[in-house]
């Protein structure tokens, strides 16, 4: 048997409607994402990587085309959690702990506490905040608190993970860093990881496929493989083939941009 | 320390033009008074007879703190003549009143945010509410009450519930709308129920709002429960004894009974502010 996509996208298009007229967010997009594939969406701000994301996500409603996530429609798979969503802000809930944001999850699905303790305990330790449970999100930095929106995202075992610029309001030391910890942890736990960024290194050093997408409307104007192996030191950035996809990128945001001037 | 100097500042002001204010006031009164006995006062005497008389216009401050302290420390409190007794009459009926009005601005501020008929309709309503002078519609209240045998404490309490639950349906409402839009959609990721989402997310975000509200509310309430004495002609209460001192010219009394209601409303919302910094620091929101 061929394993189907976990997330199959056909000609889908989104028109907003606004007081200023149509915005065309998205426009025939095809695409399929494989079982454990890390896929980067990249593209100039209002290219429509958050859409696209949101839509998978059933936050959005396409005007057209299909798509579905883990074969069944977006709202089949949202009700049945198969995927984390990871937004740009960490949003913890500052009156509960770093576990008890954590558990909010577990506790709205109707985990028992014996089983809530054992997650957090886990995803805790899959992001390195071991030791953190009881600390309140402003005793944490912004780093951490990211990576905790994350934990938070894991702790249902979803095996989808879709991440909207989970690291665009960090630093560039702090986010090589989680970049590092975010490749360890798609290699232990096998997800299916769809990624939005606007750093070129970033989508380059993650992924193994990279969408390039340019704005009004929203298309994809390529989508580059990632000859790189999956086992990526971070000095991995200074090879050439590393070079080579991240020269092809910025070819590809150029191309799709290149009647915008 | 640095903001006592100013506040006391403040009070000197006050006390100073409060003075004055009596002297202006009632030398009238002790110049009539020297005339007809045919005697000239000087400027001392007349100033003397000013904060000294019975009944006053604008009774002098030291006169007030001493009938509060009168009727306070030096009465039984259990005596209808103790301010004490009266403001535990008054406050009875203002922490009902305002219990009554939080829960039920409580719930119209949930049904306004989860009810689109109810966001549509309702606000209106409460508005139009809080624009009938509340001197008119306590006596109806008072009177509807009384005709189906309730008496006392409890239509006392509704007039103060009409006049805090309004603070806080308006507060709610926006508090319960507080969570942006990607908390919302979160709480839809993880395919949360509106309870879910009310309990975890919309209640814990509407505190600092409910406490603000609460404040006002409170204060309203205390108002509410004097109002409410005034038009039964109540024997006890703060407004009861408003009342009894404007009839028999009680100036003094009357004073007395203004201050105590102001101390009294600066107690209970000072109170709910304590219970705010608790709640709201523990909660990583202060
Ligand atoms: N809810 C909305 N209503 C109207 N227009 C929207 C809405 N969300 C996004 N858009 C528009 O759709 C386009 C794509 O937005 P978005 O997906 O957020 O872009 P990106 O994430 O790539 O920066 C933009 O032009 C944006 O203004
Ligand atoms: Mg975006």
């Amino acid at each position: 048997m061929t394993t189907s996509p976990v997330i199959s996208a056909k000609d889908l298009s989104l028109t907003f409607h606004t007081d200023d007229g149509p915005i065309h967010a998205l426009q025939d997009i095809t695409l399929d994402i494989e079982k454990g594939d890390f896929v980067s969406f990249i593209g100039p701000s209002g290219c429509g990587k958050t859409t696209f994301l949101r839509v998978m996500a059933d936050l959005e409603q396409p005007t057209g085309g299909e798509i579905t996530v883990n074969g069944v429609s977006p709202e089949e798979a949202r009700k049945a959690r198969a995927y984390g969503y990871v937004f740009q802000a960490a949003g913890l809930y500052p009156w509960r702990t770093i576990g008890g944001n954590i558990r909010l999850p577990l506790e709205i699905m109707g985990f028992d506490r014996a089983a809530q303790d054992e997650r957090v305990k886990r995803v805790l330790e899959l992001v390195e905040l071991d030791g953190f449970e009881k600390k309140y999100p402003w005793q944490l930095s912004g780093g951490m608190q990211q990576r905790a929106s994350i934990a938070r995202a894991l702790a249902f075992d979803a095996d989808i993970l879709l991440m909207d610029e989970p690291f665009g309001a960090l630093d560039e030391i702090v986010r090589d860093h989680l970049n590092e910890q975010l490749l360890k942890l798609w290699k232990r736990t096998e997800k299916t990881i769809a990624f939005v960024t606007h750093s070129i290194p970033e989508a380059v050093y993650l992924s193994t496929r990279i969408v390039v997408m340019s704005p009004r409307p929203g298309r994809i104007s390529e989508v580059i493989e990632s000859p790189l192996p999956k086992e990526r030191p971070l000095d991995i950035r200074d090879t050439p083939e590393f070079l080579d996809v991240a020269h092809r990128v910025r070819e590809g945001l150029r191309a799709g941009h290149a009647y915008d001037e | 320390m640095r903001n006592v100097l100013p506040v006391l500042t403040v009070v000197a002001v006050i006390f100073v033009a409060w003075y004055i204010g009596a002297v202006a006031l009632n030398a009238t009164w002790a110049q009539d008074n020297a005339a007809r006995a045919g005697v000239e006062l000087s400027f001392t005497e007349l100033v003397a007879d000013t904060l000294s008389q019975d009944k006053p216009k604008l009774p002098a401050p030291h006169q007030v703190a001493v009938e509060i302290w009168e009727t306070t420390v030096e009465k039984n409190i259990t005596s209808r003549r103790s301010l004490v007794y009266h403001s535990w009459i008054t406050m009875s009926a203002t922490l009902l009143g305002f219990v009554l009005g939080t829960g039920l601005g409580i719930a119209l501020a949930v049904g306004i945010v989860y009810n689109r008929t109810m966001d549509m309709s309702v606000m209106p309503w409460v508005i139009a509410s809080q624009t009938i002078p509340i001197l008119a519609i306590a006596p109806m209240i008072i009177v509807v009450l009384n005709a189906i045998g309730i008496t006392g404490l409890f239509p006392k309490a509704v007039i103060s519930m009409y006049l805090s639950f309004f603070p806080v349906v308006v507060g709610m409402v926006k508090g319960l709308r507080s969570p942006d839009r990607m908390q919302l959609d979160q709480m839809k990721t993880w395919h949360a129920n509106g309870i879910q989402e009310f309990w975890k997310l919309r209640f814990p975000s509407s505190m600092p709002y409910l406490f603000t509200s609460l404040k006002v509310g409170m204060a309203a309430s205390l108002v509410g429960a004097i109002v409410g004495e005034l038009p039964t002609g109540a024997v006890a209460g703060l407004g009861a004894r408003l009342l009894a001192g404007s009839y028999y010219g009680q100036t003094v009394q009357i004073w007395s009974a203004l201050i105590m209601a102001a101390v009294l409303a600066a107690c209970l919302v000072g109170i709910i502010g304590l219970a705010q910094r608790l709640v709201l620091k523990r909660m990583g929101m202060a």
